[in-house]
């Protein structure tokens, strides 16, 4: 798009049998990628989509960090479900994220299901991966990331952002690359995953695995689809994202309305008698459209895998030492997937490290997805912190 | 610096171009970018008020959210050059361990208080029978975050007691500073550059 090099990488699509071809860019790394697991993996293609111009000396880039089931459409319409892009309430023109001075970057994470190598991408034999994929780590989708920025040319990024695992990878980023990005913005983030949040994890894999259609992964091939495994998963992931107190006003105990538009009554049958009922089923449904279930297992597990200070000899301000780069941290009052107190963790672990951080808990109703959603002190902090 | 409220600016006009500071109760951070941006300074900041950090962020200085009495325990061993408290000691929980701390992350303290032995406050109490509601202290007893009421006198003491040197000190009334005598009476409130 607006870098010259773009054109160089421009490869064609991936043959994926899972998503059509989306991505508007692709750039396939040059060597291949060394992973956490210690295999090395060949021919990685990272699917990104740019917006806003790249400056002259290079120094305006903004690296935006996707979520679990997010992709690279940040900004741009999603092709699978023709919604907007995930972030477009921040990334744009004149918006937070400002588009006419910035060059946003944002990349479809290696194991992902969007353009980028992952589960459903051929391997050297012509088949799927499937559970012949290596496990990947948060640290090897930052692997990847830079790899792309080597490959566009930009050795140090404006700032990298990200929400919720973006904000992982924009942590594990700034720990294990410090030269690479001068400011790193993490949103309902933390630096390791908690026993409840695993717990969580393994019954979306546990519901996927389950489904007999997900045969051992190997159903690329099939007419059925591990789809009410995936679709589950979602279900149980989506009531993390929300809190107690949103749920409770947007569905209360309030029946779905009947097919003809009258008022709804209990079945005394297992239908979708609440709304909230039917709400989680429409939630999974349309998410099965447009994620593959390996993926699912293997995004989930690398964010399970997740402990920075683990990776710096258990201390996370040893993660944090020398960095030259400013922090914002941010968190939500209602989120009790990743809680204020793990935001504080990684803010006493920068303050530690001497590191210039900023830190501040925003209150919104709407749980962990607060960050995706209207919150304008979060609006606020975003511009102030980029400037 | 002629923006910034006064005992903010003598504390401005007394610290050395291109430390590490601390400002504990930063507010809107008024105080720290004018360190930054005159002194050169390299200013952190820690405020209570979410409202408040935001302003910070906004204006581009790193501001952490939380409290002093609980979140100054994990800033390292001198790490500052100048721990600022400006108008915080009396809502702290402890005062005397705050004092520590600030002494601790910082070489040096400024700290700045209200005196509660002013003459308005001590008619207040002694004519009126009153807890006093000033100008300079607007709001109710009951409604205070002012939870332990110090004097010019009692800061003094607990410095003694605690070994700690007053390097300086400048008193304010009437929006402007006053000499240091008779200060016990006539300070509305004042500032303390202290070390160990």
């Amino acid at each position: 798009m607006d870098s010259p090099i773009d054109s160089l990488h421009c490869l064609p699509q991936f043959t994926r049998p899972m998503a059509p071809q989306t991505a508007s860019n692709s750039f396939t790394l040059p060597s291949s990628l060394p992973l956490d697991s210690g295999q090395d993996l060949d021919g990685v293609a990272i699917a990104y989509e740019s917006y806003g111009t790249l400056s002259p000396a290079r120094d305006n880039a903004i690296l935006v960090c996707h979520a679990l089931t997010g992709d690279q459409y940040v900004a741009s319409t999603h092709p699978v479900t023709g919604k907007p892009g995930w972030w477009e309430r921040m990334v744009g023109p004149g918006l937070p994220i400002d588009t006419d001075r910035f060059h946003v970057i944002c990349a479809n994470v290696v194991g992902s299901c969007m353009g980028s190598t992952g589960p459903a991408s051929l391997a050297a034999d012509g088949k799927p991966h499937a559970m012949r994929f290596p496990v990947i780590t948060i640290r090897d989708m930052v692997r990847a990331q830079i790899a792309l920025l080597d490959g566009l040319g930009i050795d140090q990024l404006h700032a990298v952002i990200g929400g919720s695992m973006g904000g992982m990878q924009a942590l594990s980023l700034a720990a294990n690359f410090p030269e690479r990005a001068a400011r790193v913005l993490a949103i309902a983030a933390t630096a390791r995953h908690s026993a409840q949040n695993i717990a969580f994890h393994e019954v979306g894999r546990q519901a996927i695995m389950a489904d007999p259609a997900w045969a051992d992964g190997d159903y690329y091939a099939n007419e059925a689809r591990p789809d009410a495994g995936l679709s589950v998963a979602r279900m149980a992931a989506h009531i993390t994202y929300l809190s107690e107190a949103g749920l409770t006003e947007k569905f209360g105990r309030r029946l779905q309305d009947k097919a003809d538009g009258s008022a709804g009554t209990k079945s005394f049958g297992f239908d979708a008698d609440f709304q909230v009922e039917s709400y989680l089923r429409y939630q999974g449904s349309g998410f099965t459209r447009r994620f593959d279930a390996n993926s699912y297992l293997y995004i989930t597990r690398a964010m399970d895998y997740f402990d920075l200070a683990e990776e710096h000899g258990g201390h996370l301000g040893k993660a944090f030492a020398g960095t030259s780069a400013r922090f914002c941290v941010v968190s939500f009052d209602s989120d009790w997937l990743y809680p204020t107190a793990e935001s504080r963790h990684v803010v006493h672990a920068l303050n530690a490290a001497g590191a210039a951080v900023s830190f501040v808990e925003l209150s919104a109703p709407f749980g962990h997805d607060s960050f995706l959603l209207e919150v304008p002190a979060l609006d606020r902090v975003v511009k102030g912190f980029l400037e | 610096m002629s923006a910034l409220r006064p005992d903010l600016a003598v504390i401005a006009d007394h610290i050395e171009p291109g430390t590490r500071v601390l400002d504990i109760g930063c507010g809107d951070g008024a105080l720290m970018a004018a360190l930054r941006d005159d002194k050169q300074v390299d200013a952190r900041g820690l405020e209570i008020d979410p409202a408040e950090v935001e302003r910070c962020v906004a204006r581009g200085l790193s501001v952490v959210q939380g409290d002093a009495d609980r979140d100054l325990a994990f800033y390292p061993d001198g790490a500052f050059d100048y721990a600022i408290l400006s108008q915080t000691l009396q809502t702290a929980e402890r005062p005397d361990l705050m004092l520590d701390q600030l002494l601790r992350v910082g070489r040096q303290a400024f700290v700045s208080f209200p005196n509660f032995a002013h003459w308005r406050m001590r008619s207040a109490l002694l004519l009126r029978g009153r807890m006093p509601v000033t100008r300079h202290l607007p709001v109710s007893w009951y409604e205070t975050q002012n939870i332990h009421h110090v004097t010019v006198t009692d800061f003094r003491e607990l410095l003694a007691a605690k070994g700690v040197a007053a390097d300086r000190s400048w008193f304010f009334a009437g929006g402007r500073e006053i000499g240091a005598t008779g200060a016990n009476w006539r300070a509305e409130y004042a500032v303390f550059q202290v070390g160990r």
